[in-house]
C-alpha cells in the first residue's frame, strides 16, 4: 500500500491517536487511591445507634439532592422540620445538624469531592466548620 | 423501515447490558472487556481507514471553489474561499471543522407556482453545530472520571456550562442542547419528505445511539443516581490498565459505558468516521494552485508520439514528387 503525503498523515495520526489514548497517557505510572471518608468524630462516637438521617446507601446517592430540597424547604417555605427513616426529628439545617455530626468536614466531605471533582456551592454562603 | 431496524437494534442493546448486568452478573465483561475491545477497535479501525484513504493518489487539485481564484494583481483574490496556498487552506479547514462553513451555505429548494426557487435553510447547519460542540463539551467534561487529580480547567469548564444553578447536582446547558439537537436531528429525517426517502438505517442507527448515551447519562445524573465514587474507581482501574469492579454501580451506568463501547466500536465502520475523513477531503482541504504550478498524473505512461516531422522524414521524397508542400528540403 503506498501512502501519498506520508508526512502529513503521520502527523495526523500522531495527534488522533495521542488524544484518543489521553486517559490512559494521564494516568501512566500513577497509583490511585480510593477516597476514604471518616466518621470518627467526637459527636458521632457518642451516638448509640449510628445512624444519619436517612439510609447510608441513600446518603451516598441522594445527599445532593436532599440538601437542596432543605435549602428550598427553608429559605422558600420556612419549614425547617425534618422527619428522618425512624420518625426522627430532624431540623433542617446544614451547619447545626450536619455538621454537628460530620464537623470534619476534610475528611467527610472534601474525601469525595475532591476525587469526583466536585465543587459545591454550599460554603458560598454558609461558614464551613473550623478545623485543624 | 431503516428507522424502526434501528430503534429496535438500540433498544436490543439496552436489555443485553442491562440483562447480562442485572441477570447474568457479567459486570466484568460490561465493565471492563468490552470497553477495551472498543477502544482498540476504535483505535485500529480509524488509523485503518486514514491509511486506507491516503493510498488513494490525488494528482489533480479538486477543491470545490466559491470564489475568486487568484489570478492578476488588480483581480481581487478570495484567499480563503479560492485558497492558493497552505495558509489559506489551513483557514479554510478551521472554519470548515470549527464552524461547518459549507453547510451554512446550505440551500432549500422548492417548488412554487412552477417555478425553481431556492431559500436559505440554517436549521441543519444550527442543529448540527450545537449537537457537535456539546458533544465536545460533555466528552471533555467526563475527563473528571477519567484523570485525577482533575486540572483546574476542567473546574472552569463545568462552572460554565453549569452556571444557570438549577438543581443538584447542577444542570448542565450541554446536556438539554445535545438532546434537543439529536432529537431535531432525528425529527428532520422523518418530517422532510426527500430526507427521509434517502434516509438508511445506518443514518438512523448513529442518532438513536447517540440519543440512547445522551438519556442514560441524563438519568444516571439527575434521576437514578449511581454512586459517583465507584463510578470513578472503575473507570479509574480501565484507564489505569488495573481493572476492577467496585460494590454498588448502579446497573444504569453499565447500560451507559455498553452503549459507548458499541459507538466506538462501531465509528471507524459507519459515516461516523467523517471526524477523521473531513481532514482528508481533498475538495477542501487542496490548494487551487493549477494555474501556477503544473500538476502530473503519476500513472500517466509515455505516449508513442508519431510527430509531424518524423512524419515528414519518412515521406519526404514521396511528398516531393506529389507535389506537396514540405517544411525541410
Amino acid at each position: 500500500m503506498k501512502i501519498y503525503d506520508g508526512g502529513k498523515i503521520f502527523i495526523g495520526i500522531i495527534i488522533f491517536l495521542s488524544v484518543a489514548t489521553s486517559p490512559f497517557l494521564f494516568n501512566m505510572g500513577k497509583a490511585t487511591a480510593k477516597p476514604d471518608p471518616k466518621l470518627d468524630t467526637p459527636e458521632i462516637q457518642k451516638m448509640k445507634k449510628k445512624q444519619c438521617v436517612e439510609p447510608k446507601e441513600f446518603m451516598r446517592r441522594e445527599h445532593m439532592k436532599l440538601l437542596n430540597e432543605w435549602r428550598d424547604s427553608v429559605v422558600r417555605e420556612g419549614n425547617m422540620i425534618y422527619i428522618g427513616v425512624g420518625g426522627e426529628v430532624y431540623s433542617m439545617s446544614l451547619q447545626s445538624t450536619c455538621m454537628k455530626c460530620h464537623s470534619n468536614k476534610k475528611k467527610f466531605c472534601d474525601e469525595c469531592h475532591k476525587y469526583v471533582a466536585v465543587k459545591p456551592y454550599c460554603w458560598d454562603c454558609h461558614i464551613a466548620p473550623k478545623e485543624n | 423501515m431503516g428507522a424502526l431496524l434501528s430503534l429496535s437494534t438500540a433498544l436490543i442493546l439496552v436489555l443485553i447490558a442491562f440483562a447480562g448486568v442485572k441477570e447474568a452478573n457479567l459486570h466484568f465483561l460490561f465493565g471492563a472487556i468490552i470497553p477495551y475491545i472498543a477502544i482498540i477497535t476504535f483505535i485500529i479501525g480509524v488509523i485503518y481507514r486514514i491509511l486506507k484513504w491516503a493510498s488513494s493518489p490525488v494528482p489533480f487539485r479538486i477543491p470545490t471553489t466559491c470564489g475568486q481564484q487568484k489570478s492578476l494583481p488588480w483581480i481581487k483574490h478570495s484567499k480563503i474561499e479560492n485558497p492558493s496556498g497552505t495558509l489559506g487552506v489551513i483557514v479554510r479547514m478551521a472554519l470548515e471543522v470549527l464552524l461547518f462553513r459549507s453547510l451554512f451555505r446550505n440551500l432549500k429548494t422548492e417548488l412554487r407556482e412552477g417555478k425553481v426557487v431556492y431559500g436559505s435553510e440554517k436549521w441543519l447547519w444550527l442543529a448540527g453545530l450545537a449537537f457537535h460542540w456539546s458533544f465536545l463539551i460533555i466528552l471533555l467534561r467526563h475527563f473528571r472520571l477519567f484523570v485525577d487529580p482533575v486540572p483546574a480547567s476542567l473546574h472552569l469548564l463545568e462552572s460554565f456550562d453549569g452556571f444557570l444553578q438549577i438543581g443538584m447536582p447542577r444542570l448542565f446547558i450541554t446536556g438539554i442542547i445535545l438532546l434537543a439537537s439529536v432529537s431535531y436531528l432525528l425529527f428532520r429525517r422523518f418530517y422532510i419528505p426527500q430526507v427521509r426517502y434517502i434516509s438508511l438505517a445506518n443514518d438512523y442507527f448513529p442518532l438513536f445511539l447517540i440519543l440512547g448515551i445522551g438519556i442514560t447519562g441524563v438519568l444516571m445524573r439527575y434521576f437514578i443516581k449511581v454512586d459517583v465514587v465507584n463510578t470513578k474507581h472503575l473507570i479509574m482501574g480501565i484507564f489505569t490498565l488495573k481493572p476492577e469492579i467496585p460494590e454498588g454501580v448502579g446497573g444504569i451506568f453499565y447500560i451507559h459505558i455498553f452503549l459507548v463501547s458499541v459507538l466506538f466500536a462501531y465509528f471507524p465502520f459507519s459515516k461516523l468516521v467523517h471526524m477523521a475523513g473531513v481532514f482528508m477531503s481533498p475538495t477542501r482541504n487542496l490548494s487551487n494552485n493549477s494555474r501556477m504550478k503544473r500538476h502530473i498524473n503519476p500513472w500517466n505512461y509515455p505516449v508513442k508520439a508519431h510527430t509531424y516531422e518524423d512524419y515528414e522524414n519518412e515521406f519526404r521524397e514521396k511528398m516531393k514528387k506529389a507535389g506537396l508542400p514540405v517544411e525541410k528540403e
